[in-house]
């Protein structure tokens, strides 16, 4: 049985100044003490993390951090094996990844992963894939193609085809046609010409400005604290620094491990 | 002469001859993508009619009988529905399935169990196929449930030992299946009008297996271009990605499974009425593979390619071959003399060398044009680039 989907309301407050967030009963999302591991290594050793609505808020750490696990145990591509994790208040720990794309977390998955044999417009009726409001379905298009015009112009080419920078913004496009309230972003600005990388972090803070809450993954922190309000950093699968992204991009020690002294 | 060879080998890329055509082409098209279902029933219309007038040409009027070839062709049938259930698995959902004729094997004993002297029972044939097709379906299931976590290569294997295990069940099972020796007598299908079908009279069975095809290709189509279609596509190419747009992939590809087992216990059942007799002799690994040479040499993913795959192939296997030994007897050829050996051609059964046959014949298909005889679009340009091509071109526009 299907639920009728409400009109979309915009519920959050678009605005860039995040970092004194207003107070909401439950926090979009919460991380509690999540553990999880591949087989015997253990990749996350107590994750407790929040996100509000209407934030973009930037998880920063060096390779084999966590931070990509981090990613998957919220998205349900991975459970965490102790923890809880919750999204608006209620227990999603062991909801699989289908079902929490009807809830609300969209992806851009690492490595972006569109489908290098479908079209770009293909690729975007994918990621409409879980809805089934025709009409609200079409305005989606038109804001996706607003935010890349370039795809727009590519739109019934192979994604295969498509260069780094393309495909990436159709890997956050794909996600956004499923109307997230929660958009988790793996490395968008890897691989990335620096005019490129500027111009998705652009478009990241548009998404958020258009009201859509954003986790970032990042290893470029320097970018990364432009846009976020809030950052995390991780280590060895554990939180060492939760803070302001104003905050963290002034403290010495991320300055010397991640902002290149 | 070789001006005239030239102009029938090439006929269809002859720029004139298109230009000429394309008026009636177009609009053929055009009717075929409005009009799906209604142009599939009408293509296999048309094809039911035309083939048993093969018997008009030359070299194959010599080969056999009118009701020889009819024979054939409803036989012919039997794999045409197998290769498109297959190629739901394989060709659709990038599942490669080893043991599939397992399926077919357990849709022909389903229908033994139904109607013959051995069972007991005498059911109808025609809600026996549905019976059949649900029996395979559930199989199917059971026995995707627990190895669909599998991918690749691993998958294969858990299927090339469930279709192992099938037949060697039903050899064992003595006091079921009446082991080696199978079970016979299985009671044809019967038609208001027609009567009891005849074993002598192949045109009832090549009708109603003309009938089956076209229904399975109707509803193949269809479910290709629906969302379950569209599933299907997602999760052969990135699995991971299938699952964060929402799609639930397990679900996803256990119906794959069912669907493409439901059509093997269709074509088993049939199968089944039509010789009357069946042991787990004839549902080896064998069957499986040639199954699958027919949806990689049509062109998996293309629901008309595969079927005219598994014809062509079919026919080959068992009806050309079948004459090669007479018509090479015939021709009274010298035998060849290596100096080692003499190769005598005449005595030579080419039958045995069927599958000699079938591998050269895959592996020049797969460097001559590994998209198969009838490929998809898709496939195509996987193979040959031909989007890359373009998107080069598109670029030097552009700068």
């Amino acid at each position: 049985m299907r639920l009728l989907r409400a009109p979309a309301v915009k519920e959050a407050t678009p605005s860039s100044d995040t970092s004194a967030p207003a107070l909401v009963d439950a926090p979009l999302l919460r991380l509690d003490d999540v553990h999880a591991a591949y087989g015997r290594i253990e990749a996350l050793q107590g994750i407790s993390l929040e996100v509000r609505r209407g934030e973009i808020v930037a998880m920063l750490g060096g390779n084999g951090a966590g931070k990509s696990t981090t990613l998957k145990t919220i998205s349900g591509l991975m459970h965490p094996h102790t923890g809880r994790i919750e999204l608006e208040g209620h227990d999603v720990t062991l909801v699989p990844a289908h079902r929490l794309v009807k809830l609300g977390i969209g992806q851009a998955p690492e490595g972006r992963r569109i489908f290098g044999r479908m079209t770009v417009l293909e690729n975007l009726q994918m990621g409409a894939y879980s809805r089934r409001d025709m009409a609200e379905i079409d305005a989606d298009y038109d804001r996706v193609f607003g935010l890349f015009p370039r795809l727009q112009e590519r739109r019934s080419q192979s994604a295969g085809t498509l260069s780094g920078g393309e495909q990436q913004m159709l890997a956050i496009g794909r996600a956004l046609m499923g109307r997230p309230k929660l958009l988790l972003l793996d490395e968008p600005s890897m691989g990335l010409a620096p005019v490129l990388v500027e111009q998705i972090f652009r478009i990241i803070r548009d998404i958020n400005a258009q009201g859509t809450t954003i986790l970032l993954v990042e290893q470029n922190a320097l970018m990364a604290l432009q846009v976020a309000g809030r950052g995390y950093i991780l280590q060895t699968g554990k939180i060492v620094l939760a803070d302001t992204a104003a905050a963290l991009a002034q403290n010495e020690q991320v300055k010397k491990a991640y902002l290149g002294g | 002469m070789r001006r005239l060879w030239r102009s029938v080998l090439f006929l269809g890329r002859d720029s004139r001859l298109r230009a000429w055509l394309k008026p009636w082409t177009d609009s053929l098209n055009t009717f075929s993508k409005g009009h799906q279902s209604l142009s599939v029933v009408l293509g296999m219309a048309v094809v039911t009619t035309v083939l048993p007038f093969i018997i008009l040409f030359p070299p194959f009027a010599g080969f056999a009988t009118q009701g020889d070839w009819v024979q054939g062709f409803a036989s012919a049938g039997i794999f045409v529905l197998l290769a498109l259930g297959l190629n739901v698995v394989v060709g659709l959902a990038g599942l490669l399935d080893l043991g599939y004729a397992a399926f077919f094997a357990i849709g022909a004993y389903s229908y033994a169990y139904g109607a013959s002297p051995f069972a007991g029972t005498h059911f109808p044939f025609w809600p026996l196929l549905l019976v059949g097709a649900m029996v395979a379906a559930l199989f199917g299931i059971l026995l995707g449930a627990p190895t669909l976590r599998l991918r690749g290569d691993y998958l294969a294997i858990v299927t090339l030992g469930f279709g192992e295990i099938v037949p060697v069940v039903f050899r064992n099972a003595d006091t079921y299946t009446n082991g080696t020796n199978g079970i016979s007598g299985m009671y044809r299908p019967a038609l208001p009008v027609t009567g009891t079908f005849l074993g002598l009279n192949p045109v009832p069975y090549y009708i109603t297996v003309a009938v089956l095809v076209a229904l399975a290709m109707v509803f193949l189509y269809r479910i290709q271009d629906s969302r379950l279609g569209r599933a299907w596509m997602a999760v052969r190419e990135d699995e991971l990605a299938a699952a964060s747009m929402g799609i639930n992939t397990v679900t996803t590809k256990l119906l794959a499974f069912a669907i493409g087992a439901s059509t093997a216990g269709l074509a088993g059942v049939f199968y089944a009425s039509k010789v009357t007799i069946i042991s787990p002799d004839s549902f080896g690994f064998t069957v499986s593979f040639t199954i699958l040479a027919m949806v990689v040499l049509g062109g998996m993913g293309n629901v008309w390619g595969v079927a005219a795959g598994a014809f062509v192939v079919y026919e080959i296997q068992s009806e050309l071959l079948k004459q090669m030994n007479g018509f090479v007897e015939h021709l009274n050829l010298p035998p060849i003399n290596l100096g080692v050996t003499t190769i005598d051609l005449a005595k030579v059964d080419f039958l045995q060398y069927q599958f000699l046959l079938y591998g050269l014949a895959l592996v020049g298909m797969m460097l001559l044009r590994p998209e198969g005889l009838f490929p998809n679009r898709r496939r195509r340009a996987e193979l040959h680039d031909v989007d890359d091509a373009e998107a080069a071109n598109q670029e030097l526009v552009e700068a």
